[in-house]
């Protein structure tokens, strides 16, 4: 094992690579690109023994992933944002084929307007498809569930396809200090793919995926893939004790930090959650009981685990760096229903909706995140929706829609 | 820039530091304005995004101090050191930007037998010795280990850029102070706005204007300039035309091709296309000097 500094882009590749992916298939988007670079260097220098293709579209890629991990060859693949979404159609058909993969998302925003910059509505979109969803915060998590990931995924009790989702630029082009476990090490906790009756041979043809007519067969083979998510709970953590047995790094579905004894709670997940600590260590320091609850596992949801580390917490702010237009934070509206009913749920959810595109979380803004959410835990009163926005950002924009305004009286649009 | 960034995240590194180090892009274009960032700590650094409060600011192309949306001085404070290449003295600087803290310059003159000064290592090796912590030979090997890749002359090179750059601040080793822990109890509100809602005409995102981008001055970003040598110029023209990515390049009638200087970022993507080489790459600072020259003869 060596520990040495690695952007998020460069540990996915690592996981790629000491989990012996047999087939990349490829399309290069900012700000995933440095991945497939980086694989296909290995890979061009006979460094890693697997197969490479560059495809023509996210949607070709994503099929083609599919379609190989359902011969039961190990596949990865990395896309991003527009990338994913364009991919869409086969994300949520491949996922129904019950042929597992890993596919690693570098978060960013959406377009309209078009941005590079991080945010997680674009994995959201992926939300309700069958992939199951693991979130990193440091790019030492991201080499370590690429092989989480695999492990999980092709377990015959789940064998699902799986995201793994690291934020664009904050984890991507960062480099940390990452172990990279030693290969042979990385095979003692992920053997080689046993895919059972899932392979091809000529001589035992199978049809995959066929078609069905009537809801009652759909119904059923729908509601399997639900439960075989469902079943990733357990099994992601078996994974996660025989990783941290033999790794030492412990990765559970959901990270809790300071918060046994805190009143008051950060919920969120990606890489903002270590900004999130240090936050919780400055006001514990102030002499406030604040923590941090941060799902890694999102899909399948990891319910039990939520409402244990939330019982009888105060307030709960919910930080969620994506929105549903039309309805808000997503984090939010999930953590809702998991907790509906339960005698001990907190009595307070503030929703919180920051870090669009790129936005940066400031400190103080955690600060006020957690004054926010004790005043209305004691009042009592739940605070509207808040968009994390601040006068200065304003009054930048109206500085551009002054431009604008400037461009149409130029151009005589007005 | 982010060469440079990683040099210096690595010689931390070497040195026993937890290190975080990072690039960030704005337009994607080689020669396009980039900044990069490292934190260095002997705890785990939780911390993440740009540096909203620099120890250090290493401004490589002192041309960028005067563009607004660069932002070099954004968050700089009394104890903020500042290095900046520049061919300009410290002196001037300082008075220039009514800096009250420490300011340096590295000169950007090159070797004299060289065409220019390799900036990124160069940077980096002063920045190391600001530091105080980062020694000689970790910044050597960093630099080592960050340009593997490159051919064994121009690692060497660099290697000695970088050194000679370490030993000549070697007077203000240790000038960079640890920024404080901001306290939890009493910080600066950070005065939220409720977003009001606002008609389509003025809140989507739209630009009223054709050909607006022409108007932003590319060419400032540039660091090399294609020259055009036109008595090696075939008039083949349309290769250059077309392999320009930013369409800064034009034909005349007789097809003569023309660089627009104002919208060239320097890639040079037309240097190594051009069939007879005849387009040669100049330091931009080389070419603003012999234009100046033109201009008084």
């Amino acid at each position: 094992m060596s520990r040495r500094l690695l952007t998020g882009n460069g540990a996915a590749a690592w996981g790629a690579r000491l989990s012996d992916a047999d087939y990349v298939p490829a399309f290069p988007i900012t700000p995933q690109t440095e991945i497939i670079e980086t694989i296909g260097g290995w890979i061009g220098r006979g460094e890693w023994d697997a197969r490479m293709v560059t495809l023509e579209s996210e949607h070709s890629m994503v099929a083609a992933a599919g379609a190989a991990a359902a011969t039961g060859v190990r596949v990865f693949t990395a896309t991003s944002s527009q990338g994913l979404l364009h991919a869409m159609e086969m994300v949520y058909t491949v996922a129904g084929w019950r042929a597992p993969f890993v596919m690693v998302n570098v978060s960013r925003g959406v377009s309209a307007p078009i941005t590079l910059g991080s945010d997680h509505t674009d994995v959201m979109a992926a939300r309700d498809s069958g992939f199951l969803q693991i979130h990193c915060s440091t790019c030492q998590e991201v080499v370590d569930s690429v092989l989480l990931a695999y492990r999980v995924g092709e377990d015959a009790r789940v064998r699902l396809p799986v995201l793994v989702n690291l934020d664009g630029f904050h984890l991507s082009f960062t480099r940390e200090p990452v172990e990279v476990p030693d290969i042979e090490a990385a095979r003692g906790f992920l053997p080689a793919f046993d895919p059972g009756e899932l392979r091809f041979l000529a001589s035992k043809p199978v049809s995959q995926a066929v078609a069905v007519l009537g809801g009652g067969p759909y119904s059923y083979f729908r509601y399997e893939t639900h439960l075989a998510a469902q079943n990733a709970v357990a099994v992601y953590d078996e994974a996660a004790s025989d990783f941290e047995a033999r790794f030492g790094r412990s990765h559970p579905a959901v990270e809790a930090y300071r918060s046994e004894d805190a009143d008051v709670v950060f919920y969120m997940i990606g890489s903002f959650a270590t900004k999130a600590k240090d936050a919780v260590d400055r006001l514990r320091d102030a002499g406030q009981a604040v923590g941090l609850v941060r799902p890694r596992l999102l899909r399948p949801y990891p319910v039990e685990s939520i409402r244990a580390l939330l019982a009888g917490k105060r307030g709960v702010a919910v930080i969620d760096q994506n929105l549903s237009l039309g309805k808000g934070g997503v984090l939010h509206a999930e953590l809702a229903s998991a907790l509906y009913g339960c005698p001990d749920a907190p009595r307070t959810l503030a929703s919180f909706v920051g870090g669009l595109g790129g936005r940066e979380i400031a400190a103080e803004e955690f600060y006020e995140m957690a004054r926010v959410t004790r005043e209305a835990a004691e009042s009592g009163r739940t605070p509207e929706p808040r968009l994390l926005y601040t006068e200065d950002e304003l009054r930048e924009l109206r500085k551009l829609q002054g431009i604008a305004v400037a461009e149409r009286h130029d151009t005589g649009a007005e | 820039m982010k060469t440079a960034s990683r040099i210096l995240g690595s010689a931390f590194f070497r040195e026993g530091f937890e290190v975080q180090d990072a690039p960030r892009y704005g337009a994607e274009r080689r020669g396009a304005p980039i900044f990069a960032y490292v934190r260095a700590a002997r705890e785990p650094i939780h911390e993440r995004g740009v540096i909203t409060r620099p120890d250090l600011v290493v401004v490589a192309d002192d041309s960028l101090v005067s563009v607004a949306a660069a932002g070099v001085l954004v968050g700089a404070s009394a104890r903020t050191v500042m290095l900046i290449c520049s061919n300009d003295d410290a002196a001037v600087w300082r008075e220039r930007l009514g800096l009250d803290g420490p300011v340096f310059t590295l000169a950007c003159e090159p070797a004299p037998d060289d065409e220019v000064r390799f900036l990124g290592a160069a940077s980096a090796g002063a920045a190391s010795r600001f530091t105080g912590v980062i020694g000689r030979e970790s910044l050597e090997h960093a630099i080592r280990e960050e340009l593997q890749d490159l051919r064994p002359e121009a690692v060497e090179r660099n290697v000695g850029e970088g050194l000679t750059a370490f030993d000549e601040m070697e007077a203000h080793a240790g000038c960079l102070s640890e920024g404080t822990i901001r306290s939890a109890e009493a910080y600066e509100d950070p005065n939220w706005v409720e977003l009001p809602f606002e008609g389509v005409e003025i809140s989507a995102p739209d630009i009223h204007g054709a050909a607006t981008s022409v108007q932003v001055r590319t060419g400032l970003w540039r660091t090399m300039r294609p020259v055009i040598d036109y008595d090696r110029c075939n008039r083949c023209s349309w290769i250059c035309t077309t392999f320009c990515p930013d369409s800064a390049i034009h034909a005349d009638a007789d097809r003569t091709p023309r660089i627009d200087y104002d919208n060239c970022k320097g890639c040079l993507v037309c240097v190594a296309v051009c069939p007879p080489h005849a387009i040669a790459a100049v330091p931009e600072q080389v070419a603003v000097a012999a234009d100046s020259e033109e201009a008084s003869t």
